[in-house]
């Protein structure tokens, strides 16, 4: 049995009188694909935002390989291996494609000024490195052919893809993507659900998913957690979400 | 048609309201007090010709558009010319092309153009700073004229009080102005946008009032004027007419007669060397990581922080970097000038190095460089300095109208993907 690489309990976020998110707990294990799903405005983003730093949250405890890090800002946790997309992509517009793969691999980089203004040897291996692995991460998501397109004039699908490539280029161990299939046709989903396969299963990432299309979600999750009004449901195999009656109600919906 | 005719009165209106002040109305002094005068005939034709030019121009303008439409269109023909010149590499041979007629041009030219030249270069070496802070890293500073002072008067002081020289105040000035840069940024790295702006405007003029008032140190409005022989020298040869007797000057190692022509040459050469060295620094630093990183924080600050990019120590260098460039370009100031004054750190000096980088492409060097030399040109044509703010005007029309983005916007790096 694989061992737990994120564990969660107990996580509640509190603006103001607003109760976002109430004592829910996760456990993740490495190499699965967990999702988290339930109606919108249950609370998975602002999870998310608790788990990457970008929410201090109000209570509860985040572990990651047994070290807590709720409270830590999101450069630190960043750093750590969980990296994560966004509901909404935010990739850096006016820059190429292969520039923002290039900035994603920054901590990685020879960052020193005297290095960098002399352009010394080592220095040089290390962008010439950047820009392979950059060039290595294009490929694995069709995107060699725009490397030097300028990120916004993409169209949306290959967004997507880019931004996973981005998260890649930090080499995480935790990706945790935000409706990465939102505004995908079938065809860029089943893609996308194939990407995710290799991202575990080559990569050995952990991916977390908040996705609405339960086609996929049911297809690739090992593990899946619902919320509703911010407390979590139930959580177990696609089997027994898919048969559980309170999810059906809050959720899924009646056949 | 109606409206056209209204939009047409309203600005034939507007013409004669703001050209008959402006042209028509002269102020003489007549012994100690002012006279007004009217125009000459001439004059007052002009400005009603003018009026109704523009009446008839807003009028017809619906069915002189289509017409309009038709002719070949100029900007666009600029605009592809503009795209070959701002590729990397063609920036890279015009700016190649450019230092060598900087470094010959002087020698022929008078002083006074060498001398409005070595301002530009000031200029660019500042536009050049604050295209760091501003173009690249986004983060709007209005108070850049702060550390251009702080520069300034590092070298001032230390050379008031210590008898340091130049060539040992450059680097100190530069560090100064850098420590500034790093101790403002501090406080201010949480804010953005309008309310960084409004801030660091504040910083820059609590620079210069603290500069007018600590008099003790700094002379207060009188300023602080550098003696002779801390001026800025070649390998220890003065440029100055009268040196202390024990200090070697220029003239008198060449056994030539003193001109001071010489000078303006030497100070132009060294801005000129100043500003290479600034070009090269920008230029390296664009593709080093922190560069990149900059402008990633200028597109997406969140974006930064979930890739595991720390905006802290980002906007910190930015901010501290940029603020050196404005040090070194201070005490270069100092030198040239001889004397320094809090009234030549005014907001409007920020103003205008912020209007350079603008008006020459956010993040672009030879459009901060291009945009360098109009500015001045434009504020140091005497003949028409009454009208040197409607050409101001007209120009930033222009600009908005045609090129938005600036004169040479910036261009992405091409990156070649090994297969």
């Amino acid at each position: 049995m694989s061992r737990t690489i994120l564990e969660v309990s107990g996580l509640s976020m509190r603006f103001g009188g607003l109760l976002a998110v109430n004592g829910v707990g996760l456990n993740v294990k490495e190499k699965q694909v967990v999702s988290m799903i339930g109606p919108n405005g249950a609370g998975k983003t602002t999870v998310f935002n608790c788990l990457t730093g970008f929410y201090q949250p109000s209570s509860g405890s985040i572990r990651l390989n047994g070290e807590a890090i709720e409270g830590l800002p999101g450069h630190k946790i960043a750093r750590k291996g969980v990296v994560r997309t966004f509901q909404n992509v935010r990739l850096f517009k006016d820059m190429t494609a292969v520039e923002n793969l290039l900035i994603a691999q920054h901590r990685h980089l020879n960052t020193s000024y005297l290095a960098g203004l002399f352009k010394t040897s080592a220095f040089r291996r290390s962008e010439r490195e950047a820009m392979d692995y950059a060039a290595h991460w294009l490929e694995q998501v069709d995107l060699v052919d725009f490397a030097n397109r300028e990120a916004g004039t993409l169209a949306y699908g290959q967004q997507r893809r880019l931004e996973i490539a981005r998260c890649m280029m930090t080499r995480p161990s935790i990706l945790m993507l935000d409706e990465p299939a939102a505004g995908l046709n079938p065809r860029e989903t089943e893609d996308l659900k194939a990407l995710i396969s290799v991202l575990r299963d080559e990569h050995n990432v952990t991916v977390l998913l908040i996705e609405h299309d339960m086609k996929l979600v049911m297809s690739i999750s090992d593990h899946i957690y619902v919320i509703n009004q911010g407390t979590p449901l139930a959580d177990g195999t696609p089997d027994d979400i898919r048969n559980n009656p309170d999810v059906i109600k809050a959720y899924l919906g009646e056949a | 048609m109606s409206r056209n005719i209204k939009s047409a009165i309203f600005s034939a209106l507007l013409v004669l309201i703001i050209s008959y002040p402006v042209l028509g109305l002269k102020l003489s002094t007549v012994g100690i007090s002012l006279r007004v005068e009217g125009a000459s005939a001439f004059e007052l034709w002009c400005i009603g010709g003018a009026a109704t030019l523009i009446f008839l121009w807003q009028l017809l303008r619906d069915r002189l558009t289509p017409t309009w439409a038709k002719l070949p269109k100029l900007p666009s023909g600029s605009g592809q010319v503009g795209n070959f010149l701002t590729l990397p590499s063609t920036q890279r041979w015009i700016i190649l092309a450019m230092v060598m007629v900087a470094l010959v041009w002087p020698f022929f030219a008078s002083r006074g153009s060498v001398d409005i030249a070595t301002l530009i270069l000031i200029y660019v070496m500042l536009g050049l700073g604050l295209n760091i802070v501003v173009g690249l890293a986004g983060l709007l500073d209005l108070g850049y004229v702060g550390f251009y002072a702080v520069g300034a008067y590092s070298y001032a002081i230390l050379s008031h009080y210590f008898g340091l020289s130049f060539w040992m105040c450059l680097p100190i000035a530069g560090m100064m102005a850098a420590l500034f840069g790093f101790l403002l940024g501090f406080p201010v790295l949480r804010l953005r946008g309008d309310y960084l702006a409004i801030v660091t405007l504040g910083f820059g003029e609590i620079i210069r009032i603290l500069l007018r008032n600590l008099t003790e140190l700094t002379g207060g409005p009188n300023g602080l004027s550098i003696a002779n022989e801390n001026k800025p020298t070649l390998f220890g040869l003065s440029f100055e007419r009268r040196v202390p007797a024990d200090m070697p000057t220029f003239h008198g190692y060449f056994e030539i007669a003193y001109n001071s022509q010489y000078k303006v040459i030497f100070l132009y050469l060294i801005a000129l060397l100043l500003v290479l060295l600034t070009l090269f620094l920008v230029n390296r630093l664009l593709r080093m990581p922190i560069g990149r990183a900059w402008e990633a924080l200028r597109e997406d600050e969140i974006a930064c922080r979930a890739l595991g990019l720390n905006p802290t120590v980002i906007k910190l260098s930015a901010f501290t970097i940029g603020a050196s460039l404005a040090g070194f370009a201070g005490s270069f100031f100092a030198a040239r000038q001889g004397l320094v004054t809090p009234e030549s750190f005014t907001f409007i000096e920020s103003a205008m190095i912020l209007a350079i980088v603008v008006l020459g492409g956010m993040g672009s060097q030879l459009g901060v460089i291009l945009a360098a030399i109009v500015m001045v040109m434009l504020q140091e044509m005497r003949e028409l300095s009454e009208y040197r703010m409607l050409i101001f005007g007209l120009v930033m029309i222009f600009m908005m109208i045609w090129r938005p983005q600036g004169l040479l916007p910036m261009q992405r790096p091409h990156l070649e993907l090994k297969r």
